[in-house]
């Protein structure tokens, strides 16, 4: 909520476009940029150059040149929200723009909250008056996709990982807080030293995470979408289009928590980590239910299933098993094999189906835009760009897990030092609220209900 | 029919610890005050346990006489025991607890209301509340009389409709079979005021003389007792002190309890109310801890010239004959006689959300409330919210400007924010962990805090706030001089630093530096530090504790400084949430309820995200600007 710091965000589509933008706006925006900023020339210091000019030069990380970039100084009030204003116009691509954020983030900055540009540029006074509406539109939007796609994108492992340190977190505070409470109940005889190893240990996972966040395993970004069909319906077909020549595969991730593979593909402007299934089918066979169980567990979390039917057959049994694995899900069939005469088609379909029906022929590569249009509009309403805020949240997720273990350091320096243990919560309080912020909760009554619920206390 | 038809400037509605404390402030600020009772006989009256202070609550004591309240110097005058909690621990939480003699605590606070000029005490029921118009304009008793006045503060305690219960027993009594209040809940709903209904409880009275107090363990008072009152002189209160005794249950206490829980009224249903999870009664912390095969038991006196000692960490509301077999499994109580029966009690309260920050009604101009009819619990939570609401009715009157303590000046800002933002479903106790600014809100500094506030109102004398003052000023001073003040590497200096198992210094260092060692206290230190100006010790206090913790105090601030701009962004009163739009739902309903009066309070409303505020703040700029170009 702070309104004066210096915030900073991807200002383009982060599809691969030629070029790509790194915002940062706020009263330090230049110092912070002059710390990784080289310039391509002659030596120059970018906090003593004039507004509205522009520097060629280089994006260092240390003495590790990340990119070629040129960058654009705007003074504060001249400037999209009135602020000191610097943009990195760097070669676009994924991976170079984020490390640009992510720098520019280590060296002072915080990603933008959602939506707040927009805010800052209208409450100084940038946006006219009249136009409040749809800032709050926006802000609101921006917001609640944000919050959604913020724990939707964290693996369920990792999930489940905050959701344990926080509550051995919590329980430690609680522990602390009743003790101050009633201290001729509870003692914290020995306690500190329990603490450190407890801690110790929290650390060490947080860390985990972090790299493993490094390694792109945990913050995803991307609609999971599940393929689900009977065997030869054609998925693997489908699969093959849809990240065939124009479609390159962006990457290939091996899921954390499962053995299914995930293969990233970008369909314009989005991008849909695939998550293929075995072929369901009715079966005794104990090594296949396996893969139909596991098909089920991926639907559990999916945001999208693509169900490919094969036209030239018959429907039978199996369709059904798998209409009723579908229910409650966002569902696009997929009537595939139009290049053969058709036995199964949508008028047959929509007996049993109502939602969207796009009919394709994966082999010929055909009704596959009339797909991609149908995806956007399920994905892409106009105002919000999925992958920009699916990437900053995972950059503010990122952020918030480093403040976290920063915090469980500070409570092992003091308990190192030997400060008193009420001095302990204050830090381990701060790791509670980072954490929360990746799940969108905050601290509210859960401490007084630990306490209470926990320890005994009372006159 | 000819009736009594008195005027005054307030009237306050019960003389319990909220009441005594409101009606001194508006009486001290020279407003004609009239303070009804249902007894004068039970005016400060501690139906419950025989203390005041303990964790947190020791600094609301602490900030109410810092603002001008008479709590703190009564229970000087009038402690039997008393100890600093929690001195192992860092000086945020540090604590006082005294035990009180009850009925002195009761006769010196009602002296204290008789000599204050401008104060009548009226012993009647209050059964309506009068008003015209939106605006509060007196009472009526039972009686028929009416009383005028300008504004009305509420401070009923557990007394609306008040009822008593033991096993089958059901009494429809205040506390300590003292008459309840039974007409006036119908006169607030009648004005459009919501009520609700919570329950508390009391363990029983026993005779001492039929305690064997050889199977207990001794509790003893501190060897130097700090006095409450930032006035009272640490001199007067070195007395001699009375112990307190601890015991335990057992394994057999549990068991009574367990085969009797069908005779509870907790657990058959016959109470509605919703008790406090923080003081559970000793039924529940057997079912809900039943791995503990043990419970403490503070044996307490309940004054120096009784031999009633009251049993902390017995509450019950279990049926007489239970309460006799289960107080007698107790070691040490095997053969005591019960002078009173422990029991719980049920009480009509509001839901203050209705309230604002200043403890006046949002729906009745006027009408002001404070104490467990607010929903909070505990003498000192109500104390501080009468004297809040005392203050606040004055200013009305005077035409002045209202006083709300925010969250970082003060756990009494921190108890009243809680108790109108957030939802609240059982009797609200402060505790420290729900203040996010502790380091800053500690019991020693409560004069800095909140003096000056208290000298700004006019409760607070010119020269105890040129006292502060000059407090203020030498605590700059020293903390000055240790800053500048350099020690040389040499051997006295490390001699020294070796003698309290320090690291010696590499190179030289000020003595603030050495003193933020956590193991270097501001007195190892005199023997380096030649110049050393003789100070009192509230002062010494004051610079260790700010340069020792000047990390984590800085942080605070900071974090403060982020807090108090959202503090400071104003809400209007009449702010139309439908016509906001994109706000949520569920945001817009909670907002409606609230009414908050800044946008800081609007944030910590449960339901309004940090979207909504975005929202809001963007709406807020819309209108702002809308305004300043007509």
């Amino acid at each position: 909520m702070n309104q004066c710091d210096t915030i900073a965000a991807i200002a383009t589509a982060m599809a691969g476009s030629g070029i790509g933008i790194v915002r940062v706006s706020g009263n330090k925006s230049f110092e912070i940029v002059e710390k990784i900023f080289r310039p391509g020339k002659k030596e120059k210091r970018i906090t003593e150059q004039h507004a509205y000019t522009m520097h060629y030069g280089w994006i260092m990380d240390g003495e590790e040149m990340i990119d070629e970039v040129i960058i654009l100084l705007m003074r504060g009030p001249r400037s999209y929200t009135s602020e000191d204003t610097v943009e990195i116009d760097c070669h676009g691509g994924v991976y170079v723009t984020r490390r640009i954020l992510e720098l520019v983030i280590k060296k002072g900055a915080r990603a933008a909250e959602p939506g707040e540009f927009t805010k800052r540029a209208f409450l100084n006074g940038r946006i006219d008056l009249s136009q409040a509406e749809a800032v709050m539109d926006v802000i609101q939007a921006k917001n609640e996709y944000a919050l959604k796609s913020s724990v939707n994108q964290l693996c369920g492992s990792v999930l489940r990982l905050i959701q344990k340190i926080r509550e051995q977190i919590i329980y430690e505070i609680a522990f602390i807080e009743s003790a101050l409470d009633d201290p001729e109940h509870i003692s914290l005889d020995g306690y500190p030293e329990k603490l450190h190893e407890k801690v110790e240990n929290l650390i060490k996972k947080t860390e985990e995470l972090l790299i493993n966040a490094d390694q792109g395993k945990i913050l995803k970004e991307g609609i999971k979408t599940v393929i689900i069909g009977k065997p030869n319906a054609g998925k693997s077909s489908l699969l093959n289009a849809l990240t065939g020549n124009e479609r390159a595969i962006v990457t290939e991730i091996a899921g954390t928590t499962r053995d299914t593979l995930e293969e990233q593909i970008r369909i314009r402007d989005l991008i849909l980590n695939i998550v293929d299934t075995a072929g369901i089918r009715k079966t005794e066979d104990p090594v296949e239910k396996i893969g139909v169980d596991k098909a089920k567990e991926s639907l559990k979390d999916a945001d999208l299933v693509l169900y490919i039917v094969d036209s030239s057959t018959e429907l039978d049994e199996n369709d059904k098993e798998i209409l009723s694995l579908l229910e409650g899900q966002r569902v696009i069939m997929l009537l595939n094999k139009t290049d053969l005469p058709s036995v199964t088609d949508a008028q047959v379909m929509r007996k049993i189906f109502s939602g969207p029906l796009v009919s394709i022929s994966a082999k010929e590569e055909s009704g596959l835009d009339t797909f991609a249009d149908l995806l956007e509009e399920m994905f892409l309403n106009g105002k919000i760009s999925y992958n920009d805020e699916v990437y900053l949240t995972n950059v503010r997720q990122r952020t918030a897990m480093e403040e976290a273990k920063e915090s469980l350091k500070k409570v092992r320096e003091s308990i190192e030092s030997g400060m008193p243990e009420d001095f302990f919560s204050i830090d381990l309080t701060d790791a509670y609220e980072s954490l929360g912020k990746i799940l969108g909760e905050s601290m509210g009554e859960d401490l007084i209900n630990e306490i209470f619920s926990k320890f005994c206390t009372g006159k | 029919m000819p009736f009594v038809e008195e005027y005054a400037d307030i009237i306050v509605v019960g003389a319990g610890h909220a009441g005594c404390e409101a009606a001194l402030a508006c009486a001290r600020l020279g407003l004609e005050t009239v303070v009804f009772t249902v007894s004068v006989d039970s005016i400060a009256l501690m139906p419950c346990n025989p203390n005041i202070g303990g964790s947190s609550k020791g600094h609301l004591v602490r900030e109410l006489d810092a603002l001008g309240g008479e709590m703190g110097k009564i229970i000087d005058r009038t402690f039997i025991q008393s100890k600093m909690l929690n001195v192992s621990k860092g000086p945020a939480v540090h604590s006082l607890r005294a035990q009180a003699d009850k009925a002195e605590y009761s006769r010196a606070m009602r002296m204290v209301l008789e000599k204050t000029d401008h104060l009548q005490i009226v012993q009647a029921e209050v059964t309506d509340i009068l008003t015209r118009s939106g605006q509060v304009t007196g009472v009526r008793l039972y009686s028929g009389a009416v009383y005028h006045a300008k504004a009305v503060i509420l401070c009923t305690g557990t007394y609306l409709k008040a009822r008593c219960i033991y096993g089958d027993v059901s009494v429809h009594t205040g506390p300590n079979g003292l008459q309840a209040a039974n007409y006036l809940t119908d006169s607030l709903k009648n004005l459009g005021i919501e009520m609700c209904r919570f329950k508390t409880g009391t363990p029983a009275r026993i005779d001492g003389r039929t305690i064997d107090y050889s199977k207990m363990e001794e509790q003893f008072g501190d060897k130097r007792v700090v006095p409450f009152s930032f006035e009272t002189d640490p001199e007067t209160v070195q007395i001699e002190q009375i112990s307190c005794w601890l015991t335990y249950t057992n394994e057999e206490t549990h068991d009574i309890i367990r085969s009797n829980l069908d005779r509870s009224p907790l657990y058959s249903g016959k109470i509605e109310g919703t008790g406090p999870r923080y003081c559970p009664s000793i039924e529940d912390k057997v079912v809900r801890f039943s791995d503990k095969n043990r419970h403490q038991v503070f044996i307490e006196p309940e004054g120096r010239y009784t031999s009633e000692m009251y049993v902390g960490g017995m509450s019950s509301s279990l049926p007489e004959d239970v309460q006799h077999e289960m107080y007698h499994s107790v070691p040490g109580l095997e053969h005591a006689k019960i002078v009173r029966n422990a029991y719980a009690i049920e009480y009509d309260c509001i839901n203050p959300q209705q309230l604002y920050p200043t403890l006046e009604f949002k729906k009745i101009k006027g009408l002001f409330s404070g104490g467990q009819f607010n929903g909070s619990s505990g003498y000192e939570e109500a104390a501080c919210q009468g004297l809040v609401a005392g203050i606040n009715a004055s200013m009305e009157i005077l035409g002045k400007e209202q006083i709300v303590i925010d969250r970082s000046q003060g756990y009494i800002g921190v108890l009243i924010d809680d108790l109108v933002t957030k939802e609240n479903h059982e009797p609200y106790r402060m505790m420290t962990s729900r203040s996010e600014y502790r380091l800053l809100l500690r019991q020693d500094n409560a004069d800095q805090r909140l003096t000056p506030l208290g000298y700004q109102v006019g409760l607070i004398s010119e020269e105890r706030y040129q006292r502060l003052m000059h407090k203020k000023k030498q605590i700059k001073k020293e903390k000055e001089r240790l800053e500048k003040t350099m020690m040389g590497a040499n051997a006295s200096v490390q001699h020294l630093l070796e003698k309290y198992g320090s690291m010696k210094l590499k190179t030289a260092a000020s003595l603030a530096e050495i003193l933020r060692r956590p193991e270097i206290k501001y007195e190892y230190l005199s023997e380096i530090d030649k110049d050393r100006p003789d100070l009192p010790l509230d002062v010494t206090e004051q610079v260790e504790i700010d340069i020792k913790y000047d990390g984590y105090i800085k942080r605070q601030l900071k974090q403060v400084e982020q807090f108090q701009k959202l503090e400071q962004r104003r809400i209007p009163e009449d702010l139309d949430y439908d016509d906001v739009g994109s706000l949520r739902l569920e945001a817009v309903q909670k907002l409606k309820l609230c009414k908050p009066i800044s946008i800081g309070q609007a944030s910590r409303i449960a339901g309004v995200s940090p979207a909504d505020i975005s929202v809001l703040l963007v709406y807020l700029e819309q209108k702002r600007g809308q305004e300043n170009t007509v």
